[in-house]
């Protein structure tokens, strides 16, 4: 690949374009509440731990991180296994609007959740879901079993049809077919999928916080509760989106390969 | 190699349909409902036709004001921030190293943004923004600048269409280098006999390459930025004033606000059309442009190494390193 002059300087300066807001948020957790107002310094000069100290200890606070991965667990669990099947007959068989429920499928990928805010507390407040991960989970599903549904499509073809055909002579029943062999086939397929459901049901707030009130609270409305109540707190709120940018982080270095084409609804 | 008929296929494609369906159409027939009725609380409504749409669509009234004029402020605040990433993200994928650590290092860090839950995206930029107590606001007060973006309306859209270039580039940046990747070497070395300078390898080789990964780069950041609700609404809040309310925060103000639930149901309504049409536009040009390759590449037998491709891929087995 054949790159321009000026590269590193680029690759560089974009870098640290990207990590310096970051750098300051990951600073300003570890400085005091009166060190972050009085002084502007570039590092903490008395580092202090008390803000993760305060969340870690705190019910109302951690309990937003474990609702928050409740649903997001939910959501990839539902979606990855309701759009597996789907993802195979799409890509193997043409059938009575199938391209027609493909786009469907899309454009619920992109319609705005802000029109479904309302909708959605109406609709689980009625069957009894409201407050609970539940709600969350299967509202996630509106955008990430679409994107699901595409990601794993293309991975399903590019296993080829020959090894479907091969395996229902050796006698597989199609279950066995499915789970035995082309489920390990498309493995990372699988994982990346999976990745992306957990990431966008991970940033996704408006919705969240819509269908949640008190028990089921994500750890996002958690923080813009507490900006506006607590009097700014800006430590603590520092160290808290620190604590949530760290799954991302984490997972991210797995799907490094793949991000792009996730991102691209896997049509890359 | 084509796909073969099969009716039963509905069966295994039902799981997705009901919980889409159940996710999707049931609370579009509430919002249907609602956009055809006026209500006075106690759950009274009140037939109204399309009352709330003529109000909508009508710039005279209030409702019609503040759609029209947020719907404008989103499709300026759309094209400002395709104009900066869509090129800015080409520059970047041309500028990543070639190999070594150095290219997974750089694309874990250009993915990090996109991975932050969009409300800290914002609380990151409020931090960083705010002329007290961060770097940015005060290095630019420091230095002369005049910089507040709870009180100035230019400085609040600077500093979304900044935060929006921050957390998003990375997304143009590497579906751009997933498609240079694919390029094979033999191109370059043609083009390096051919004496062919830096500009115009980019032209006839890169930039053809890419326009497939560009297209879904372009429509994804344009469906996006068209429904940017977290971020700025975290930052600004919409304000200062109405100056950063976008379509997304005035029907949620409208929708859970003041519960207006007529008015915000029809706005959702047309809303929802207008992503719909963009949406069949991506679509169409998605599966057309899959086609074109599958046509390309059956007239010329390439050593190209193949991405999976539109919507009726060529059964070959993808090496396991797929893409980016």
């Amino acid at each position: 690949m054949h790159s321009i002059p000026g590269r590193r300087l680029i690759m560089g300066l974009f870098l640290v374009f990207l990590l310096l807001p970051i750098y300051w948020l990951v600073n300003m957790s570890f400085k005091t509440n009166s060190e972050i107002v009085s002084t502007m310094t570039l590092w903490p000069h008395t580092p202090t731990l008390q803000h993760y100290k305060r969340i870690f200890t705190d019910e109302s606070w951690y309990s937003g991180y474990i609702n928050s991965l409740e649903y997001v667990v939910l959501n990839t669990i539902i979606s990855i296994s309701v759009a597996l099947p789907a993802a195979y007959a799409f890509s193997r068989y043409r059938f009575l609007g199938d391209k027609h429920l493909f786009f469907w499928l899309l454009s619920n990928r992109m319609a705005p959740a802000a029109v479904y805010a309302l909708p959605f507390f109406n609709l689980y407040s009625a069957i009894g879901l409201f407050d609970t991960p539940w709600a969350v989970a299967l509202a996630h599903c509106i955008f990430n079993v679409p994107l699901a549904v595409w990601i794993l499509e293309g991975f399903v073809s590019g296993v080829p049809r020959e090894i479907d055909e091969t395996a229902f002579l050796d006698g597989y029943s199609f279950p066995r077919f499915f789970i035995k062999i082309l489920v390990p086939l498309i493995a990372s397929g699988i994982g990346v999928a999976a990745f992306f459901c957990f990431m966008f049901s991970w940033v996704e707030l408006l919705l969240a916080r819509t269908l949640t009130s008190v028990s089921a609270k994500p750890i996002a409305a958690i923080m813009t509760r507490t900006v506006s109540a607590a009097g700014m707190d800006w430590g603590l709120l520092a160290a808290a989106g620190v604590l949530t940018i760290i799954p991302g982080a984490l997972v991210i270095w797995f799907v490094r390969n793949y991000i792009a084409r996730g991102f691209a609804l896997g049509r890359v | 190699m084509d796909k073969t008929v099969n009716q039963k296929a509905w069966f295994l494609v039902l799981p997705v349909f009901l919980v889409v369906a159940f996710s999707a159409v049931l609370p579009l027939m509430t919002v249907v409902n609602y956009s055809m009725q006026d209500t006075f609380g106690n759950n009274q409504f009140f037939w109204n036709g399309v009352g709330w749409f003529k109000e909508l669509l009508d710039p005279s009234t209030d409702l019609g004001g503040r759609f029209l004029a947020s719907l404008g402020r989103n499709l300026f605040f759309s094209l400002v921030i395709l104009a900066i990433e869509v090129p800015l993200g080409i520059v970047v994928a041309l500028s990543m190293p070639r190999e070594g650590w150095t290219v997974a290092a750089c694309l874990v860090i250009l993915a990090l943004p996109l991975l932050i839950p969009w409300n800290v995206v914002g609380t990151i930029w409020q931090i960083f923004g705010r002329p007290d107590i961060g770097l940015l606001g005060y290095v630019l007060n420091a230095a002369g600048f005049d910089y507040n973006y709870v009180s100035n309306d230019i400085d609040a859209w600077v500093t979304v269409i900044v935060m929006d270039v921050w957390h998003w580039t990375s997304l143009v940046a590497l579906l751009c280098y997933a498609g240079l990747k694919s390029i094979p070497e033999a191109y370059y070395q043609a083009a390096q006999i051919d004496g062919a300078s830096r500009w115009a390898v980019f032209k006839a080789i890169q930039l053809p390459k890419m326009n497939r990964v560009l297209l879904i780069a372009v429509l994804l950041r344009f469906m996006d930025s068209f429904m940017i609700y977290t971020e700025p609404f975290v930052v600004t809040g919409g304000g200062p004033g109405n100056s950063t309310t976008f379509v997304s925060i005035e029907l949620v103000k409208i929708a859970l606000g003041q519960f207006d639930l007529g008015k915000a149901a029809a706005l959702s309504l047309v809303y929802n059309l207008i992503i719909l049409i963009v949406c069949w536009i991506f679509y169409t040009v998605m599966t057309n442009a899959g086609v074109e390759r599958k046509v390309q590449a059956a007239s010329e037998p390439a050593v190209e190494p193949k991405p999976s491709v539109g919507l009726k891929p060529v059964p070959a087995f993808k090496p396991k390193e797929g893409v980016a």
